[in-house]
C-alpha cells in the first residue's frame, strides 16, 4: 500500500489544466458588480495526475471489494456489479426528474415494481421510496406517527419510548420531530424489559422505536406483546430496518405489528456504501398511516405510471427531498431483488444468520466471551473483551486495529453502548465458511499476540499507510480544510 | 481510584461544589469525569448574568468521544465563566479541582440533593 | 442461491459446529405464529442476463431526449474519470471510515472535498456533505437558530425566489422544532426579491434571512444589499448559490461587507449526472465561530505516531452516534460516493476549466432566451441580468405545448404553473454547455411548429 499520498493541491502548478475538459471560451455578460474578483483556489493539475492520485487514494482504503468487513449493523455484503451497470444505462442516467413522465415510464415501471416488492417484503400496506437516507427514514416514520395523533386532536402525545440500546439516529430523530424521549431498559437477556414499558407508557406516549432483531443481536422474543400493550396505550410502533437482513423472507414486520417501517437499502438490499453513502432509507407503513406518505409516489393508472403527489395524498408529511429520493440507489436495489426473486430473499435471511452462529460458536470454541451466549444469534452478535480489558489491559479498541494488520476490516466497536469493551460482528451471506475460520484464527493469534506482548497489540496498526492517528489534535487544532500559502 | 477532596461537595451527575469566602458558588466535574470523558477538546462555558436553575444545563464539556452536558447543582445568577478553557479544556483533566473550574455564580438558595464525599465516593464505586 | 457461496457439505459443516440440524432451528427464538415461509408478491429470481434484458428495453424505451430543464438538477459534461475512478471497488464498496488507518484514501478525498468548497464558497469550513441541496437548506435553518445567540424568535425570512420545492422540504424538517418561515414576495419586473421591502422587518427579532443566488427563475439577486440588512438588524445570512454560477460570481463569504454566515446548495452539478433526480449531494459551508453548530461529517487533518500527516473524522461529539438525542442532527450519512466524483470533477476542470464552464452556460441560455423570445407568443418576464435559467411568458398554457415538444424528443423546460400562478403561462427553461448552436436552432423550430408559427425574420 502507498505510503503517503500529497494533497490534490500539493500537486498543482499554475498554468496546468486537464484541458481536454475545458469548453471553449464564451463570452458572459454578466455585470461588474455581481461578479468574483480572485479565482477559487482549486488545483491546476493535469488529466493523469488526476487519475493516478485518486487511483492511488483507493489503493489506502478497506472495502468489500478487497477485504472482509464484518461490521455489525452496516450489513457489509457484495455489492453486485450487475445493480452498477444496469442503473448506469445511459437513459437512466441522462433523464432529468422533472422530464414529463411520458418519457419515464420505463423508470418509473421499475420505480413502481419495486415499491411493490418492499411490501411484499415487509409485510405493509403502502411504500414511499423518497427518502434519502436510514436517518430520513425514521425522521418519515416518526413524523408520520406525530401527524396521525395530530390529525386526531391527541395533540399531548409528544413521547417517544426508545430503549436503550437503540442506535443514536433513533434519539435524535425524535428530537428533531419535536418529541421527547423516554429511555427504557433492557434485561440482562437482551429483551426489552416489559415492566419498564408499562411504567413508561402513558397518554403521553406517540410511540416506541425498535429494531428487531435489535442492535444486541437478538430477536425481540415477546414482540407480539409489546405491540398489544402499546397500541393499547394508544401509541404505534416504529421500526428501524437496520436489521432486516437477519429476517429477510422469514418474518415480516408488518406482521410483527408495526405501523411504520424504514428500510436501509444500502444494508439490507446491497447498494454500494461509497465511502459514507449515498443510502436509501425507504419507509412502508400499515394501514393507519397510509394517508401521511412522503410524496412522490409511484401510481399506476391501467398500463400508465404517473407521480402521486399532494393532490393525490392531501395528508401527506410532505416532501423530504427536491426530487423522488435516490433514484439511482432505488435502481440499483431494483436489479438486486429481481436477480435474488422470492427464493434468492429467503436465503439472504437463512444465509445471514447461519454463518453469524456459526462464526459465534467458533469464537466461543476459542475463548472469546459472548455477550448473550444464551440466545441464538441473529444476523449479528456481540463479544465482549471485558475481560481481556481488565485482565491484559488490552481493549476492544486495540484489537480492532490489531485485526486491521492482518486484512480484516474490524467489527464495529463500542456500539451497542449497554456492553462494555464490545464487537458487533455481522459476516453476511456473502462470504464463505474459509473467510469465517481465517477471521477466528485471526483473533486468536490477536489473543495470544494480547498476552505475550500487550504493548505491540496496543500500538497496532503497524502495516497501514498511517499508524493511530491523534483524534485530541484534530479536535483541537481544528485543520479541516487545506489554505493556499497566504490566505 | 479517582481523587474525591473531602471539603467539596457533590452531585450524581458528577459536578463538584465549592462554597468561596465571598459567598460565591464555584462549579467543576470530578476527577471521576474528566477521566470518563478522555482528553477534553471544547468546553462552553456560560456566559455571565445568565440566571439558571438547580439542575439546568448550564455548560457542555467535549472530548473526542462524548459530549456531555453539565448542570448546576445550585440555582443562581452566573457571575462569570472560566475563559481560559477556551484555549486551555486540557486544564479540566490535569486539574478538575483548581484550574478546571467552570463556572461561578451567586446563589439564590435553590438546589439540588448534594453529597459530602463520602456518599460521593460510594455513588462512584456503585456504577462500578 | 445468487451470491452466496454455500455448498452443501459447508451447510452440513457449520450445522454441526454450532450443534443444531437444520438453518431453520437458528430461528427457533422467533415466535412461530411469525415465521413464514414464502414471499409471495415477489418475483421468482431472474439471472443477470433476464435482468440485464428488461432493464435495458425499459431504458432504451425512455430513450435520450434532448433537455432543456435546471430548476434545481443540471446536465453538465462529466470526463470520463470522474465515474471511472468513483466506481473503483476501493471506493466503491468502502464504508464510513470510522476506522481511519484502513480509510485514508476515503479521508483525504473528504478533506480536499472541503478545501474545494471552503474555497468555492470563501467560508472557513466545510461539512464532508448532505445529502442534497433542499435538505441542506432545512439543515442550515435548524443551524441558524443554534448558532444565534441572541435571537429568540426562530423566525427565518424566506423569499418566494427560493426554490420553492426546497422551500417545501425545509418546512417539513423543520416544522417538528417550532421555526417560523415567513416568506417574502418578489418585483415582478425583474424576478428578484426588492431590498426595501425588508424594511417592514425593522426592529423585530429575525433569526436569519435566506438569499439564493442565482434564484430559482436564474435572475441575479442583490446580495450585498440584502445581506448588509441582515448585517445591520442582527439576522444571520443563509446563501443558497448554485456552485457553477461560484467560478464567475461573487461567493457568499464576500457578500456585502461581512459576508454569510453559512453558503449551502446543490453540488450535482459537480460530476454527478441527472440520473432521474438522485442521488445528489447538498454541500454546506460556515465560519469557524459556527463549525460545532453545523451537520453532518468533517474529516480533519492531523498526524500518526510517527508524526506522519493523517485524515480522520473529527468533532463527532456532534453527531448522532455520541450526541445521541441532543445531537446537531439525526444525520448518519454523508454522500461519500458523489461528493468524491465532485472533487474528482473539480480537480479536472481547476479554476479555468470552471470557469468556461460557467461563462458557456451564461451564454447558451443567452442564446436561448434570443432564439425563443423571436416566436410570437413567447416573450421574456424579467429584465435584468441572469445566470443560467430565464422564465419565459406563452400565450398558452405550458403544459401542453411541453407534450407536444416531448413528442419531438425536447424536453422544453419547467412548467411554473403550479408553484408560480401569478405569472401566468411560465416556463422555466435552461440551456448549459453541453446544450449546441444546432441543439437551440431545433429546439426554436420545434417550438414554432408547436405554436403553429414561424420565427420573426
Amino acid at each position: 500500500m502507498k505510503q503517503v499520498e500529497p494533497l490534490i493541491f500539493e500537486l498543482s502548478r499554475s498554468g496546468r489544466g486537464a484541458t481536454a475538459q475545458h469548453p471553449p471560451a464564451a463570452a458572459a455578460e454578466i455585470p461588474g458588480k455581481f461578479r468574483r474578483r480572485r479565482r477559487p483556489a482549486l488545483p491546476e493539475v493535469s488529466e493523469l495526475q488526476v487519475v493516478r492520485h485518486y487511483t492511488r487514494l483507493s489503493q489506502m482504503n478497506y472495502s468489500i471489494d478487497t477485504q472482509f468487513y464484518p461490521l455489525g449493523s452496516c450489513t457489509m455484503k457484495y455489492n453486485p456489479r450487475a445493480c452498477n451497470s444496469l442503473a448506469m444505462l445511459p437513459e437512466f442516467l441522462g433523464r432529468h426528474p422533472l422530464a414529463p413522465v411520458s418519457t419515464g415510464q420505463g423508470f418509473m415501471a421499475c420505480m413502481f415494481e419495486l415499491q411493490e416488492m418492499l411490501k411484499a417484503v415487509t409485510g405493509m400496506a403502502g411504500v414511499s421510496l423518497t427518502p434519502m437516507a436510514g436517518a430520513q427514514g425514521e425522521f418519515t416514520g416518526v413524523a408520520m406517527i406525530r401527524a396521525y395523533h395530530r390529525a386526531r386532536g391527541d395533540l399531548a402525545r409528544n413521547e417517544i419510548i426508545v430503549p436503550d440500546a437503540a442506535h443514536g439516529t433513533n434519539p435524535a430523530t425524535a428530537t428533531m420531530c419535536g418529541m421527547k424521549i423516554r429511555e427504557i431498559a433492557s434485561q440482562p437477556d437482551g429483551d426489552v424489559d416489559l415492566a419498564a414499558l408499562d411504567a413508561a407508557l402513558s397518554p403521553a406516549t406517540a410511540g416506541i422505536m425498535l429494531t428487531n432483531p435489535c442492535t444486541l443481536g437478538v430477536f425481540e422474543r415477546r414482540i407480539t406483546q409489546i405491540a398489544r400493550k402499546v397500541h393499547d396505550a394508544g401509541g404505534l410502533l416504529y421500526y428501524d430496518g437496520a436489521n432486516l437482513n437477519a429476517i429477510l423472507g422469514k418474518v415480516r414486520p408488518g406482521e410483527m405489528e408495526f405501523d411504520a417501517i424504514h428500510m436501509n437499502l444500502h444494508k439490507t438490499f446491497s447498494t454500494p456504501h461509497g465511502g459514507g453513502g449515498p443510502g436509501s432509507g425507504a419507509v412502508g407503513v400499515g394501514p393507519r398511516l397510509l394517508p401521511y406518505l412522503p410524496v412522490p409516489i409511484v401510481g399506476r393508472d391501467g398500463g400508465h405510471y404517473r407521480w402521486l403527489d399532494e393532490r393525490d395524498l392531501p395528508d401527506s408529511i410532505g416532501r423530504l427531498s427536491a426530487f423522488m429520493g435516490n433514484a439511482g440507489v432505488l435502481l440499483r436495489a431494483y436489479v438486486y431483488m429481481r436477480i435474488l426473486g422470492a427464493e434468492g430473499m429467503r436465503r439472504v435471511g437463512e444465509y445471514s444468520t447461519l454463518n453469524a452462529n456459526y462464526l459465534m460458536a467458533r469464537l466461543r470454541e476459542a475463548g472469546f466471551d459472548a455477550a448473550y451466549p444464551s440466545r441464538r444469534a441473529s444476523h449479528e452478535f456481540i463479544i465482549t473483551l471485558k475481560r481481556q480489558a481488565r485482565e491484559l489491559d488490552v481493549n476492544a479498541m486495540d484489537f480492532a486495529k490489531r485485526l486491521l494488520d492482518y486484512g480484516y476490516h474490524a467489527p464495529t466497536t463500542y456500539f451497542p453502548l449497554l456492553v462494555p469493551e464490545c464487537l458487533l460482528i455481522e459476516p453476511t451471506e456473502t462470504e464463505t465458511r474459509e473467510e469465517l475460520d481465517g477471521f477466528v484464527e485471526a483473533l486468536a493469534a490477536i489473543q495470544r499476540e494480547a498476552e505475550t506482548d500487550a504493548p505491540m497489540v496496543k500500538g497496532a496498526p503497524h502495516t497501514l499507510p498511517v499508524r493511530r492517528l491523534d483524534d485530541v489534535r484534530a479536535a483541537k487544532q481544528l485543520d479541516v480544510a487545506w489554505k493556499p500559502a497566504g490566505a | 481510584m479517582s481523587n474525591i477532596p473531602n471539603d467539596l461537595r457533590y452531585t450524581k451527575s458528577h459536578e463538584w461544589l465549592r462554597s468561596l469566602p465571598d459567598g460565591s458558588i464555584e462549579i467543576g466535574i470530578s476527577d471521576h469525569a474528566q477521566a470518563a470523558l478522555g482528553d477534553l477538546v471544547f468546553v462552553e462555558v456560560p456566559e455571565a448574568g445568565r440566571v439558571l436553575a438547580a439542575g439546568d444545563a448550564c455548560a457542555v464539556v467535549e472530548s473526542v468521544k462524548a459530549a456531555s452536558d453539565v448542570y448546576s447543582p445550585v440555582g443562581g445568577a452566573v457571575i462569570a465563566g472560566n475563559e481560559l478553557l477556551a484555549t486551555q479544556p486540557e486544564l479540566i483533566n490535569t486539574d478538575p479541582y483548581g484550574q478546571g473550574w467552570i463556572l461561578r455564580l451567586r446563589p439564590s438558595g435553590d438546589a439540588a440533593d448534594l453529597l459530602d464525599a463520602k456518599a460521593y465516593a460510594a455513588e462512584v464505586a456503585a456504577a462500578g | 442461491m445468487p451470491y452466496i457461496p454455500h455448498t452443501a457439505e459447508d451447510v452440513r459443516a457449520m450445522l454441526d459446529r454450532i450443534g443444531v440440524k437444520s438453518i431453520d432451528d437458528l430461528f427457533d427464538e422467533i415466535p412461530k405464529d411469525l415465521r413464514i415461509d414464502s414471499l409471495p408478491g415477489v418475483p421468482a429470481a431472474l439471472s443477470e442476463m433476464e435482468v440485464a434484458r428488461l432493464v435495458s428495453a425499459r431504458a432504451a424505451a425512455d430513450g435520450r431526449p434532448l433537455n432543456f430543464i435546471g430548476a434545481g438538477a443540471y446536465e453538465h459534461h462529466i470526463p470520463a474519470p470522474v465515474w471511472a475512478l468513483a466506481t473503483r471497488g476501493e471506493i466503491y464498496s468502502a464504508y464510513t471510515p470510522y476506522q481511519a488507518e484502513a480509510s485514508q484514501g476515503t479521508l483525504q478525498i473528504m478533506y480536499e472535498y472541503q478545501s474545494m468548497i471552503a474555497g468555492l464558497t470563501a467560508m472557513d469550513v466545510s461539512n464532508a456533505s448532505l445529502y442534497d441541496g433542499a435538505s441542506a437548506l432545512a439543515e442550515a435553518c435548524l443551524m441558524s437558530v443554534r448558532a444565534h445567540r441572541r435571537s429568540k424568535s426562530a423566525r427565518i425570512l424566506v423569499p418566494t425566489t427560493v426554490n420553492p420545492t426546497w422551500r417545501k422540504v425545509a418546512r417539513v424538517i423543520t416544522e417538528g422544532q417550532g421555526l417560523v418561515l415567513e416568506e417574502m414576495p418578489f418585483c415582478a419586473e425583474d424576478g428578484t426579491t426588492i431590498p426595501k421591502s425588508l424594511a417592514r422587518y425593522d426592529g423585530q427579532d429575525i433569526t436569519a434571512i435566506i438569499i439564493q443566488q442565482p434564484n430559482f427563475f436564474g435572475q441575479l439577486e442583490d446580495v450585498d444589499a440584502l445581506t448588509r440588512w441582515a448585517r445591520a438588524h442582527g439576522a444571520l445570512i443563509i446563501a443558497a448559490v448554485n456552485p457553477v454560477s461560484l467560478a464567475l460570481l461573487s461567493p457568499p463569504g464576500e457578500w456585502g461587507d461581512g459576508g454569510a454566515d453559512i453558503a449551502c446548495g446543490e453540488a450535482q452539478p459537480f460530476g454527478v449526472p441527472l440520473s432521474s433526480g438522485g442521488p445528489y449531494v447538498g454541500f454546506m459551508a460556515t465560519r469557524l465561530e459556527h463549525v460545532r453548530q453545523m451537520p453532518g461529517r468533517i474529516a480533519g487533518c492531523t498526524v500518526d505516531l510517527d508524526g506522519k500527516r493523517g485524515f480522520t473524522l473529527t468533532l463527532q461529539a456532534r453527531e448522532q452516534h455520541i450526541r445521541r438525542g441532543k445531537a446537531t442532527s439525526n444525520i448518519c450519512t454523508n454522500q461519500g460516493l458523489l461528493m468524491t466524483a465532485a472533487t474528482i470533477y473539480l480537480s479536472l476542470l481547476g479554476p479555468v476549466g470552471l470557469e468556461r464552464v460557467a461563462s458557456a452556460c451564461v451564454a447558451r441560455t443567452a442564446e436561448l432566451v434570443s432564439a425563443l423570445a423571436g416566436l410570437p407568443g413567447v416573450r421574456a418576464a424579467f429584465t435584468g441580468p441572469r445566470f443560467h435559467e430565464a422564465v419565459l411568458q406563452l400565450d398558452r398554457p405550458v403544459g401542453q405545448v411541453l407534450d407536444s415538444l416531448a413528442a419531438e424528443g425536447i424536453i422544453g423546460g419547467h412548467d411554473l404553473a403550479r408553484d408560480y400562478p401569478e405569472l401566468g403561462h411560465a416556463l422555466l427553461v435552461c440551456a448549459t454547455e453541453t446544450r449546441t448552436v444546432e441543439d437551440i436552432a431545433a429546439y426554436g423550430r420545434a417550438l414554432g411548429r408547436v405554436l403553429g408559427r414561424q420565427a420573426a425574420a
